[in-house]
């Protein structure tokens, strides 16, 4: 009896404690964003089923294995412990890198009929985009291209180079979060299978080809001017 | 020369109900026949001489070896066409050959690991943790022991230089999505445990042998 009691006040102790160090050090978990929309509304440009896996379960295991990598960073500083503070960082990397990008993905997108596919007609984006790219349907086959080449896992970013005040137009592998680049990011469309497969096969070109149509343009705009202020 | 797309040695569905007769024909029919097509396109292309009447097995171990002009791409489309063929052949349907390893082999794996459960276990944590696209390996060292490692994307043990951990494969495990997510969805780990219903020990053992003689993993390489 004696010990049950010890353990269940060792165990609040440890929660407290644990709230505690989290307060004092700034930990905050991070936590699956919703959508603004409903996972159907993308339809049929990218199926129900792939929007409700793809948030509620890749985007959820990034940012529970964030959480908990995190976590274990933060203990392994607090003792010390080198070894284990540097064979944290993978993990850090691909789940919290999971995580930033795909909650810029899911405000990247919206449905048709809230402004999905609507390219700009005018404002300083559209004017960047003209100015280096010609047209937005040749920026969009740029982009289309050098995705589609993507080996494996990755991303294809439109992005906004501060030092130089431009667009740029690249890919990273796996989750590897464009900021690490230096870039700004302002669109990115997912090309890990699990993004598409279910609805579109192998046939990743004509996944890049379909999605424009529910690119939310409206935020990539916002981003655009905010980095570009 | 070359490279055809071999036959699979069993029909789509043989593998059911643990890897899908649809994932069969799409990963044969398009993801390993774009490997087959890239590869060709390389060999056919103005720069192909490197890679020129070399086997498919030899172009693994020289890939670190190419002109940057070809290099990536022998090693992704060169690598997927290897891996492919490789992996179709240590499968069976349920029945079809021996379920479990056997001889020499089933010595090593129980003295290396302990038993063979905890060379899956193992071989399943490799699989598992591979972030993004890649392959687990059951491979033989130079020095004959036996280990277990994983590879991102197209890449094998065979290529030195490249691999972290090189070495002959025996056994391989394709974990890119494309895999597994028609049937597994992103339950990767489902699909691992699946996958040891219908491995073929006979090709492993048969693999294992040759690599213990200093040749690779055993299967065809249709050239046209």
């Amino acid at each position: 009896m004696n010990s049950i009691v010890r353990k269940s006040a060792r165990l609040g102790y440890l929660a407290w404690s644990s709230g505690r160090r989290a307060l004092a050090t700034g930990l905050t978990s991070q936590s699956l964003p919703d959508l603004r929309y409903d996972y159907g509304a993308l339809e049929p440009v990218i199926s129900g089923d792939i929007m409700e896996i793809h948030h509620s379960k890749h985007h959820a295991t990034y940012v529970a294995n964030y959480n908990k990598a995190a976590e274990g960073l933060l203990d392994a500083l607090e003792k010390g412990d080198v070894e284990k503070v540097t064979s944290a960082q993978s993990a850090i990397k691909f789940n919290g890198g999971g995580h930033l990008n795909h909650s810029i993905f899911w405000q990247n997108l919206a449905p048709i009929s809230r402004g999905g596919g609507e390219v700009p007609t005018d404002g300083a984006l559209l004017e960047k985009i003209n100015a280096e790219f010609v047209t937005v349907d040749n920026m969009i086959s740029r982009f289309n291209t050098m995705t589609a080449g993507v080996q494996g896992s990755g991303w294809g970013w439109l992005a906004y180079d501060s030092a130089k005040d431009s667009l740029v137009l690249t890919t990273c592998p796996n989750q590897d979060p464009l900021a690490s680049t230096g870039l700004v990011p302002l669109l990115g469309i997912d090309v890990w299978e699990h993004a598409y497969y279910l609805q579109y096969k192998n046939a990743r070109p004509s996944y890049l080809k379909e999605i424009w149509k529910v690119v939310n343009w409206a935020d990539v705009a916002a981003r655009y001017k905010a980095a570009s202020a | 020369m070359s490279f055809q797309l071999p036959d699979l040695p069993y029909a789509y569905e043989a593998l059911e109900p643990h890897i899908d007769s649809l994932t069969m024909n799409i990963h044969h029919t398009k993801h390993h026949n774009t490997y087959i097509t890239n590869v060709n396109g390389v060999l056919g292309g103005e720069n192909g001489a490197p890679i020129k009447g070399l086997s498919l097995e030899a172009m693994q171990g020289a890939v670190s070896t190419l002109p940057d002009n070809i290099k990536t791409a022998v090693r992704n489309s060169g690598g997927g066409h290897y891996n492919h063929c490789m992996f179709w052949t240590v499968m069976g349907g349920v029945g079809t050959a021996n379920s479990a390893p056997f001889g020499e082999l089933k010595e090593k794996i129980d003295g290396t690991f302990g038993a063979l459960d905890e060379m899956k276990k193992l071989f399943n944590t490799a699989a598992a943790t591979r972030f993004g696209s890649g392959w687990a390996w059951l491979c033989v060292a130079e020095d004959k022991s036996l280990y277990i490692t994983s590879t991102p994307n197209q890449d094998n043990p065979l290529m030195t230089g490249i691999a972290d951990k090189p070495g002959t494969p025996i056994l391989g495990l394709d974990v890119w999505e494309h895999a597994y997510y028609l049937k597994y969805r992103n339950l990767r780990a489902d699909y691992i445990a699946a996958f040891w219903n219908v491995v073929n020990w006979d090709k492993v053992v048969e693999n294992y042998e040759s690599a213990l003689s200093g040749g690779t993993a055993v299967f065809d390489v249709p050239l046209a």
